[in-house]
């Protein structure tokens, strides 16, 4: 975010070959390697908390996190009525990080899974197919990759304008490229195998060779790519609210409130900084949990 | 060497030909035309016609498109619509200040982490191991806006020790170098340099660790080298990869900064930028856009070319 986005560089993944007959092994293996990971599983558990009380934020009793009181603003943490205190217009703050999560995490992932479908197609196209296909492809990825991605979305959402659909839109733009990579240096490994042309020998169509012997071996890096670019959408997301270029006031979001609590740092620093822990807390969560993935699935970084 | 270098210059012809469509269409993305920006809503039409014929924009946009190119590889970027001046004196100056930063939280983020990622590959406990990577973790997950705004808490807020804001004193025209000037910089630099120290203390560490694995560590200690004389060998194995990661990272710090930026108001690119999208000064938006790209690709040639030069054994097609 980088966002600069820390670490949207992420050299080519070394591909080991899953022998795909034995496909249902290699994930029970997987998922047997998960559930002795503590740390991966704590995250896990910690994102699908946070993912359901957004979800079920109205049916959690709490405050309407729109209803503005100039009777009590900027209540201090630990207020009776207001266990979080209230924001600079008096509303709930514990109803608001509830109630942003929705979209400051719908923010981050759509993005990603945007961009995992529009780039994935793209990198495996090009590494199936090769030749003039691939270069035309990642020549182009290459224009995107002359811009350090910060710039690259808020330069693209500035000129667009505020607004969350051109965040969304900006942001895919910013991830297609290196998931396009990510997945076309994975395919033109996987098209190396043997076991593709021993497909092929055996009369396989192109379309099955690539649904099962391609992306059964390029899902995996992929996901774990994916998570950790759920960690830098979340945070670049959350910059360009703050920033004013995202979601508009008064919807609750965690950057955006970020922004607006600032005016109040010198009166009540605590409540100003906690939506940015929020944030923390999330990323954190798909950092350690694509880490935990990495190892579960056996992808080398 | 010098072959190479050049066979890699030309080969970035065609990627800054598509970065100058980009940066072209950016202006052609805002909503409206381009015209709206700057002339109020109830203009009579005449006078908007007028300035349509002025700037160029009643031509169809490939010629737009040449015109605007030809204009700006002689380095006029055209004129701001906020301020009046020329853009490429106002993206000049702003880059300056970039810069400036950017080095000082390039140099702190490396210095930080070639330490602590040598310190926790060598390590023979795993605490210390397990601390240099949650401090890693923390690094590349932190927001890092939300870190300078927790730091301007702490240190101006709380304890008044350093400024919240600005480049210096309030009368000044511009850095300098000198003790109020320094102080100014503190917090920007902190807060600029967590996502680079996270991301190179992990490449430090791992980079390590695999080069101390490696036979011709063992052979050294065969025969009877000290461990001092052995690091400097694993550190010069382990340069050419650290340094090109370090040097993208400084690549994303020039063009990444303008959250920070925002929030200390540090006069450079990044609040150029910013205050550029929010008066709809389109000319800088694109020429602030268009310098920082370039920046960037230079400076990731000049990272390859580098590393190429430490390391020869680099294949490179």
């Amino acid at each position: 975010m980088t966002l600069q986005s820390p670490s949207l560089e992420l050299g080519a993944p070394l591909v080991q070959p899953i022998a795909t007959a034995g496909g249902r092994s290699y994930w029970q293996s997987v998922r047997r390697r998960l559930r002795r990971d503590p740390v991966t599983l704590i995250c896990g558990g910690v994102l699908i908390l946070l993912v359901a009380s957004a979800l079920f934020a109205p049916w959690l009793g709490l405050d309407d996190p729109y209803k503005t009181s100039m009777l009590r603003r900027l209540y201090p943490l630990g207020s009776p009525g207001h266990l979080l205190g209230t924001d600079e217009l008096g509303r709930d703050m514990l109803s608001r990080l509830i109630y942003g999560g929705r979209l400051s995490l719908f923010m981050g992932v759509t993005p990603v899974v945007c961009a995992l479908l529009i780039g994935g197609l793209l990198g495996i196209t090009a590494g199936f197919l090769g030749g003039r296909v691939n270069m035309l492809i990642m020549r182009i990825m290459d224009v995107f990759y002359a811009f350090p991605s910060v710039l690259l979305a808020i330069s693209l959402s500035g000129a667009m304008g505020a607004g969350a659909e051109n965040t969304l839109l900006s942001l895919t733009l910013v991830f297609i490229p290196p998931v396009c990579r990510v997945s076309e240096s994975v395919t033109t490994q996987v098209r190396g195998f043997d076991f593709v042309d021993a497909a092929r020998a055996s009369g396989a169509g192109m379309l099955n060779i690539v649904r099962v012997h391609v992306l059964g071996n390029v899902l995996g890096p992929i996901l774990v790519y994916a998570t950790s670019l759920i960690s830098v959408a979340i945070i670049l997301a959350a910059g360009l609210s703050f920033l004013g270029l995202g979601v508009k006031p008064p919807e609750p979001e965690w950057g955006l409130m970020l922004n607006t609590l600032r005016q109040a740092i010198y009166v009540n620093p605590v409540l100003a900084a906690l939506p940015g822990v929020m944030i923390f807390i999330t990323s954190i969560c798909f950092n350690l949990m694509s880490d935990g993935l990495r190892a579960a699935m056996d992808v080398k970084a | 060497m010098l072959l190479y270098a050049l066979r890699r210059l030309l080969y970035l012809v065609p990627v800054a030909f598509g970065v100058s469509l980009l940066v072209f269409a950016l202006v052609h993305l805002a909503p409206g035309d381009p015209i709206s920006a700057i002339v109020p809503p109830d203009a009579p039409q005449e006078v908007v016609d007028k300035l349509k014929e002025y700037y160029g924009f009643d031509k169809p946009l490939p010629i737009q498109y040449l015109r605007w190119l030809g204009v700006t590889l002689t380095g006029d970027f055209g004129t701001s619509i906020g301020t009046g001046r020329p853009v490429a004196t106002e993206v000049a100056s702003a880059f300056g200040n970039t810069i400036i930063l950017a080095i000082s939280a390039t140099l702190l983020a490396f210095t930080l982490a070639v330490i602590l990622g040598t310190a926790a590959a060598y390590a023979k406990s795993r605490i210390v191991d397990r601390l240099v990577t949650l401090i890693s973790l923390m690094g590349v997950s932190v927001p890092h806006f939300w870190l300078a705004i927790v730091l301007v808490i702490i240190f101006s807020v709380e304890l008044g020790a350093l400024p919240p804001m600005g480049i210096g004193p309030e009368n000044s025209t511009g850095w300098r170098l000198d003790g109020p000037h320094l102080a100014h910089m503190v917090l920007p630099t902190i807060a600029l340099s967590v996502i680079p120290l996270g991301v190179v203390t992990r490449t430090v560490r791992s980079t390590i660790k695999e080069i101390l694995n490696s036979e011709f560590v063992t052979a050294l200690q065969a025969k009877g080298l000290r461990d001092d004389q052995i690091l400097r060998h694993v550190l010069k194995n382990a340069a050419p990869t650290c340094l090109a990661v370090m040097g993208l990272q400084a690549g994303n710090l020039i063009g990444g900064s303008i959250l920070i930026e925002t929030v200390f108001a540090w006069p450079g690119t990044g609040f150029l930028l910013n205050s550029a999208i929010f008066r709809r000064d389109l000319p800088i938006l694109q020429g602030t856009t268009l310098v920082l790209a370039f920046f960037f690709m230079m400076l990731n040639l000049a990272v390859d070319i580098i590393q190429t030069m430490v390391d020869p054994r680099i294949k490179r097609n």
